[in-house]
């Protein structure tokens, strides 16, 4: 029985093998215990992001977990006239985005557990100018996406340069900054990482409570367990 | 405690209390020999427990209604107070219910345990395995995602595959010509209230099976054949309560640890508990590039797939995947070995117990991704993907384990059962 | 142990291992590990039910919809009354004028309550007048017999179809309680108490805030 499970342990990793051919996501090193960076990220959020895609199910007053005061959030968070207790809604109705962009842009509440934050990392910072696509823009994680580059100016213009085929016959394809922005890149990739932290955040705002509150529990099933344990070795003194 | 005496006895002449204590708890006798795979039972009980009571608390915020559906998920995980934590126990244990009753099912095949006179107690437990099933597929299509709403679509257009019948069985079921709002609200009225009451009768059934003839153990023997002259207790037996139910606080302890780790640390468990692709809204348009069933679905899953299509239709697959299931009801007929417990059995049996194993997580694991997963084979086998090819061998063995089962276990070379139970 | 033969220190069912010959029962340390792991189990209970019932409490979906609302006095004259909404409820801020203050305690002996002594109102609301400012009377519009909203009746005599003697208040329509220009019930009405004064304050001399007691930081 035992030697049963040992060796379908053993296979395990031999039929662990990943499936080929995806583009390879940049690390975003999120830190959900990073308030500043999210609030940063909110920042970001709420000036670029908030006038097409909504986060309708992100309260404002959730934000004061990140040591924000209501004030706060108002003054620098608000523009829409929105109460602290109101969800995170924009004014565009999905009918007039899909009319205008081809798809409705998604509601970004959850969009971090879905795509996951590499994916939104590189995504972010993979756009690159194509003037054969009707926005202008195409982007190396998602092409074709309905979405132009909203951050450019603070970017930057890339483009995408193919190069051939070398000798293991694949072609690596590489984006170069024609046009600087704004910011620097090592200050525009800081500041993705922000919002992506912040993104992180938002489709899950229990997540590091929850982790706190785990470590508490797991010590106090501990002591249950030496405590059952002793009291099962007692009674079973009677069986031989 | 006079007045509680008192009390108890005024119980007493009017309801089976304290009898149904004795003959089910105190004076119940178990062998004494049980080992880890014996927690499992008491586990299943408990992962039933708290799947309903967290369930009711989700009731009491979730809306059945697709255009709601989903956002009442996440109202549930943001602004319930602790709602996240309900949310995430239910989730686990659906995951953990299948681990369990897995493991307990692999006791019985460890030990014999669906053998004489334990048949009827087999049945009824695979019949509570097929509930569960059932209660599963119900609840996720609840959260109204993306995997939710096209495993559904999936599914239910397999019942679409079964001869003239099928469409309108399909439609029937769904309640509309595509997986929608009515499927939504009668699929929670299935897993709210139809099919967890069957699973309490049938667990009820189920315990009054096993009380009837009593425990297996380990060694497979029956201890009922040597009691104490005086007492007529088993020699081997001792009373549940105290020594199994202080046993099974521990046994709970240990498995609350791993499934509050699961709760606070991985409750997506890498997308195989909670999929990625579920935090998307259902969108009946657009068919996500892969779908697979949850990992407890898998194993079947993989079968269904390997199965190719015969005569123009994919209903071979369909029928391969219900007799996977159904297969193992007829265990106790299968299996002719003179004794029940592998401890005593041989190499032969030994050996296909293992290889069953092995091809049901290899089937298990293939089910969860596509078919192109280890690419192809060269033209000498008409380019066949690679793991399509192993599912294939694999559903053969699995379905081999059990046909042949009553020739194998009667040439196996067995030792003889002891007469008293050892460790 | 590979032989299945009784063993001397076996326990026979029934049997206490006292019998058997073996170590005797440390009822002492059985009853110490009980009551430990009973009390921390209990704990345990504790912990797990609270987070169940916290989540019966309300979200904060239904906090928000309850937040306090923000009313605008600007446009509000002497003698007019507005109604707003504040928790599904209607919520009365009547701008009473000299005579209409000069009225409330002329039906003292007329109602039931003259010192608003039962809890139907804050207590910088527990005055003769029942407000913060004399001149700004807030009540919730819920008759508190049986929930009808009550009507205004501000004209004095027999304009208001009262009667030559009526001074001035509501009337609700249902069964008939009436209310002085305080919200204070008159004797002889169904309805048992004053009508409620909601938490308020003011945030300036034309901004009010319904719904809470303190200004907000």
């Amino acid at each position: 029985m035992r030697v049963v499970l040992l060796v379908a342990c053993l296979l395990l990793p031999a039929i662990a093998s990943a499936a080929g051919g995806e583009v390879k996501l940049d690390r975003a090193n999120v830190d959900l215990r990073d308030a500043v960076s999210i609030q940063r990220g909110a920042q970001v959020f709420v000036n670029h992001c908030l006038g097409c895609h909504s986060a309708s199910y992100m309260r404002y007053n959730k934000l004061l977990d990140l040591g924000l005061t209501e004030q706060q959030v108002e003054d620098n968070l608000i523009f829409t006239g929105a109460k602290i207790g109101d969800t995170m809604t924009i004014a565009m109705r999905e009918e007039d985005g899909k009319a205008w962009f081809g798809v409705a842009p998604p509601d970004l509440s959850v969009i971090a557990r879905s795509r996951g934050a590499d994916w939104l990392y590189t995504y972010l910072r993979g756009f690159y100018r194509d003037e054969s696509v009707a926005t202008g823009w195409n982007n190396v994680v998602f092409p074709n996406a309905a979405m132009p580059h909203v951050l450019w100016q603070l970017q930057g213009v890339q483009r995408l340069h193919t190069a051939a085929a070398g000798d293991h016959g694949e072609a690596h394809n590489k984006l170069v900054l024609e046009t600087p922005g704004t910011m620097s890149e090592q200050a525009y990739n800081g500041t993705i990482r922000d919002l992506v932290n912040y993104l992180e955040y938002m489709a899950e705002p229990a997540s590091v409570k929850r982790e706190q509150l785990g470590i508490i529990v797991l010590m106090f099933l501990g002591l249950m367990a030496a405590l059952t344990w002793l009291l099962k070795r007692e009674f079973w003194k009677d069986v031989h | 405690m006079g007045l509680l005496n008192s009390l108890l006895g005024w119980v007493d002449e009017r309801f089976p209390l304290t009898s149904t204590w004795k003959q089910h708890l105190s004076e119940y006798y178990a062998p004494k020999n049980f080992n880890f795979w014996y927690f499992f039972g008491a586990l299943s009980l408990l992962v039933l427990v708290i799947q309903i009571v967290s369930g009711i608390f989700l009731t009491m915020h979730y809306k059945p209604d697709a255009e709601q559906a989903f956002a009442s998920v996440e109202y549930i995980m943001r602004d319930v107070s602790w709602g996240w934590l309900i949310r995430y126990i239910h989730s686990t244990g659906a995951s953990m219910f299948f681990l369990v009753v897995y493991l307990h099912m692999f006791r019985a095949l460890l030990y014999g345990s669906y053998r004489k006179p334990r048949e009827l107690l087999w049945i009824v437990g695979m019949l509570i395995y097929m509930c569960l099933m059932a209660e599963a597929f119900f609840g996720y299509l609840l959260p109204w995602g993306q995997m939710s709403y096209w495993g559904a679509q999936v599914i239910v257009n397999l019942f679409a595959a079964v001869p003239f019948v099928g469409p309108d069985l399909a439609i029937w079921i769904r309640g509309d010509y595509v997986v929608s709002d009515a499927t939504l609200n009668r699929f929670f009225a299935f897993h709210v209230i139809a099919v967890p009451l069957a699973l309490l009768g049938l667990v009820a059934a189920h315990l009054v099976a096993l009380h009837e003839v009593g425990s297996n153990n380990p060694d497979g023997i029956e201890i009922k054949k040597k009691k104490d002259p005086k007492t007529g207790i088993p020699l081997d037996g001792i009373p549940f309560h105290p020594y199994y139910t202080v046993k099974d606080m521990f046994g709970v302890t240990v498995f609350l640890a791993v499934f509050t780790a699961i709760v606070f640390f991985a409750p997506e468990m890498g997308g195989y508990f909670l999929e990625h692709n579920n935090f998307v809204p259902a969108d009946p348009l657009k068919t996500p590039a892969h779908i697979a069933p949850v990992w407890y679905f898998t194993p079947f899953y993989s079968i269904l797939r390997a199965v190719p299509p015969m005569f123009g239709s994919q209903f071979p697959g369909v029928l391969a995947m219900g007799a996977s299931v159904i297969i193992m009801f007829l265990l106790p007929w299968l299996d002719r070995s003179p004794v029940k417990s592998i401890r005593y059995r041989g190499a032969v049996y030994k050996s296909a117990l293992t290889l069953f194993v092995v091809v049901f997580i290899l089937l298990g694991y293939l089910g969860t991704e596509p078919t192109n997963v280890w690419g192809q084979f060269g033209p000498w086998l008409g380019n066949a993907d690679r793991a399509t090819v192993v599912a294939r061998i694999g559903t053969v063995v699995y379905f081999l384990f059990f046909v042949l089962m009553p020739w194998y276990t009667r040439i196996d070379r067995t030792s003889p059962e002891p007469e008293r139970v050892t460790s | 142990m590979a032989d299945n033969k009784d063993r001397p220190g076996d326990v026979q069912p029934g049997q206490g291992a006292a019998e058997a010959g073996a170590d005797s029962i440390d009822k002492g340390k059985r009853r110490t590990l009980i009551a430990w792991t009973g009390a921390a189990g209990a704990v345990a209970g504790i912990g797990v039910a609270a987070p169940f019932v916290m989540s019966m409490f309300p979200s904060a979906r239904a906090r928000a919809a309850g937040a306090p609302v923000e009313i605008d006095l600007g446009k509000l004259e002497p003698g007019m009354m507005i109604t707003e909404e504040w928790r599904g409820k209607p919520v009365w801020i009547l701008r009473r004028t000299d005579g209409m203050i000069e009225r409330v305690p002329e039906t003292d002996k007329l109602v039931a309550d003259p010192d608003s002594r039962q809890p139907m109102q804050p207590d910088y609301a527990r005055n003769e007048l029942r407000s913060i400012k004399p001149d700004y009377l807030v009540l919730v519009g819920i008759c508190t017999h049986l929930g009808c909203s009550p009507s205004p009746k501000l004209e004095v005599g027999e304009a208001s179809g009262l009667g030559a003697g009526w001074s001035g208040g509501f009337f609700c329509p249902c069964h008939g309680s009436k209310f002085d220009l305080a919200g204070r019930v008159y004797k002889g009405a169904p309805a048992p108490s004053n009508l409620e004064v909601p938490p308020h304050t003011y945030l300036s001399d034309t901004r009010l805030l319904v719904g809470e007691d303190s200004k907000r930081s």
